[in-house]
């Protein structure tokens, strides 16, 4: 790996009791993430790719291995710091946006930085900068349900990226969009990724954003198969 | 901080809900002040009324007398002692000998108390100085109550009978020389007021008093053989008691509408939490910690009650001020109670009422916020940014 290692997975498998029994969503997995990487996990439903990306994100634990992430071993993290964790250095972007329904535009990109010691002149210059990086400088006053469902991915976009995180985390952020905003979308995140050298990992199955992949990691049965740079 | 400005904006964009809540809240919020201040105003008054017809700054009673055992009368009276003589001439102290009597309202017989008065006396409302002239018969003030019960009034006669200190029956006539209304009803109801000389003169018992009522100027040096201080405590003490009952008493049925309006929030933690999961995965994928989620929405729900405040001061100040001006009046027989009340009762409310009020509206609303709430503390954060229910 040419770049900083920012995640390092080694063996991880995640098992979820299911009945009496359990059931392995990862099995194995040995991965690494630099800085600046634009990739995904790919994959069919049940692969595996959305828990391990609750697992990068500090959101779940693995059963077995380790998953460090910026150092830290997301497996011994206490609830306080896996949360420090994503406060400072993690964003999310979900596939149904999760943008808090009674927040404005503006509200809803700082809240992140509201969870950050800055003064509020800081947050506002950051909040503007983000909503310019989306092109939504102009709904800054308007609530979730006033916009479209592209309008609310890239405001989630927004919130993901006002403080400039090192690691971004996307859960299939295009599943409910046209084909034409989630182009919109993934040429903002690309952009984004190459200014500010934000690493992305995204967990898809969406042939629009693979194409978009500079390093594609193909999951099947909770076993990467493929790991291949586009 | 955080937490607040957060909680506000949650509650503020809950619209409809938020602001049913807090009608609820506050209009018993200003239930509770009212009915709070109704007994508060009451207590003020009556004690105020008891101090200026009844009970003055004090009273020195003879060591026998006891007001609720008609049978001491006759032993319970003594010569006030000379030590204390000069107070009564200054006016500091005024002397009041009871005995029991007989008043034959149109051939009707009603049991009475003659109290005989200083003419002269300052201590008491009582408007004594009625009692000066030059009368055949005995001069005689009555109070409302005894006025309507005996159906008496100014200028006319009633035949008295009395015993004296051997016993001897004797009866004369009386001239109601007035009618004076208080609102306390052991100066007022079965009761006649005589100057103290007649009455001492008719029982035989020459300088002597059943009590003293003392004004603010005289000290007591407990000195006196025979005779016994009442203070304040002990003279309002049952009236004091029996305003707390009536207080504890009328306070269910506000406990009870306090109580749905917490089931109201209450209800709308749990629903929110049910509601909301989606959003609680959200805050905690943002970096808050399960007890940053939890004190959110413990504030979200408490500051119903901060509203409430604010929204309740806006119709509830004018409202109480208005009361607390034009008072509530009580039912025609007040008299009934037995206790002193008036005619109608103005509203006291102290700071202290108000902040004690507002204070247990708050602390209820914020554990009936946080009950539901440690359920976040359970909540897989996946699970939750899904939505699933849990």
């Amino acid at each position: 790996m040419e770049n900083n290692e920012i995640v390092k997975i080694s063996a991880l498998v995640k098992r979820f009791p299911i009945g009496g029994g359990h059931f392995t969503a990862l099995n194995g997995i040995d991965l690494s993430f630099g800085t600046g990487e634009f990739a995904g996990l790919v994959g069919p439903s049940g692969s595996g790719k959305t828990t391990l990306l609750n697992i990068i994100g500090s959101l779940d634990a693995p059963s077995e291995g380790t998953a460090e992430v910026l150092g830290q071993s997301v497996g011994e993290l206490s609830h306080k710091k896996a949360a420090k964790l994503r406060k400072e250095s993690l964003g999310f972007i979900f596939q149904t946006y999760n943008l808090l329904p009674v927040y404005t535009v503006f509200e809803n990109v700082e809240f992140p930085l509201l969870l950050l010691d800055m003064s509020a002149e800081e947050k506002k210059r950051a909040v503007l900068e983000a909503l310019e990086w989306v092109g939504l400088t102009d709904k800054i006053k308007s609530r979730p349900a006033q916009l479209s469902g592209g309008e609310c991915q890239r405001v989630a976009i927004a919130r993901a990226m006002v403080k400039k995180p090192i690691l971004v985390l996307a859960d299939e952020p295009t599943a409910n969009l046209d084909a034409a905003n989630s182009h919109n979308i993934l040429q903002t995140m690309e952009k984004l990724n190459k200014d500010l050298k934000t690493t992305f990992i995204f967990a898809t199955h969406d042939e629009k954003v693979i194409k978009y992949l500079k390093r594609k990691i193909s999951l099947e049965d909770g076993k990467v198969v493929k790991d291949e740079q586009n | 901080m955080k937490a607040f400005k957060l909680a506000f904006r949650n509650l503020i964009g809950a619209g409809l809900r938020t602001w049913l809540n807090v009608g609820i809240l506050s209009f018993i919020l200003i239930l509770m002040i009212m009915q709070y201040g109704i007994y508060d105003g009451w207590n003020k008054q009556a004690v105020t009324d008891m101090i200026a017809w009844e009970i003055g700054s004090g009273q020195i009673w003879q060591e026998e007398y006891d007001p609720y055992d008609p049978f001491t009368l006759e032993d319970s009276h003594a010569p006030v002692p000379s030590s204390i003589q000069n107070e009564i001439e200054k006016g500091n102290l005024a002397p009041v000998l009871i005995t029991q009597a007989t008043i034959y309202p149109d051939g009707r017989m009603q049991s009475v108390l003659l109290k005989g008065i200083n003419i002269e006396q300052q201590v008491s409302d009582i408007p004594t100085a009625k009692l000066e002239g030059d009368f055949t018969e005995i001069p005689a003030l009555i109070g409302r109550i005894t006025a309507k019960n005996a159906k008496l009034k100014e200028g006319d006669f009633v035949t008295v009978r009395w015993r004296d200190v051997d016993g001897t029956f004797d009866a004369t006539e009386a001239l109601i020389v007035g009618v004076f209304d208080a609102d306390v009803p052991a100066v007022t109801a079965g009761q006649m007021w005589i100057p103290i000389e007649r009455l001492r003169e008719m029982t035989q018992m020459p300088v002597e008093a059943t009590i003293l009522i003392a004004d603010q100027e005289y000290s007591w040096t407990g000195s006196e053989e025979g005779w016994v201080l009442k203070d304040h405590d002990f003279l309002l003490k049952e009236m004091r008691e029996m305003i707390k009952m009536k207080k504890v008493g009328g306070s269910f049925i506000y406990v009870i509408l306090l109580l749905l309006a917490l089931l109201a929030v209450f209800d709308t933690q749990v629903l929110s939490i049910f509601r909301r999961q989606k959003e609680i995965g959200t805050y905690m994928a943002m970096g808050m910690t399960r007890s940053q989620v939890i004190k959110l929405f413990t504030v979200e729900g408490a500051m119903h009650s901060f509203l409430a405040v604010v929204v309740g001061a806006i119709p509830g100040i004018p409202f109480l001020l208005w009361l607390s001006n034009k008072g509530m009046a009580m039912p025609g027989d007040t008299e009934g109670f037995g206790m002193a009340i008036g005619a109608r009762i103005y509203p006291a409310y102290s700071m202290g009422l108000i902040l004690s009020v507002m204070l247990i509206i708050i602390i209820a609303t914020t554990i009936v916020s946080f009950l539901p709430s440690r359920k976040i503390s359970k909540m897989n954060p996946v699970e939750a940014i899904k939505g699933k229910l849990q």
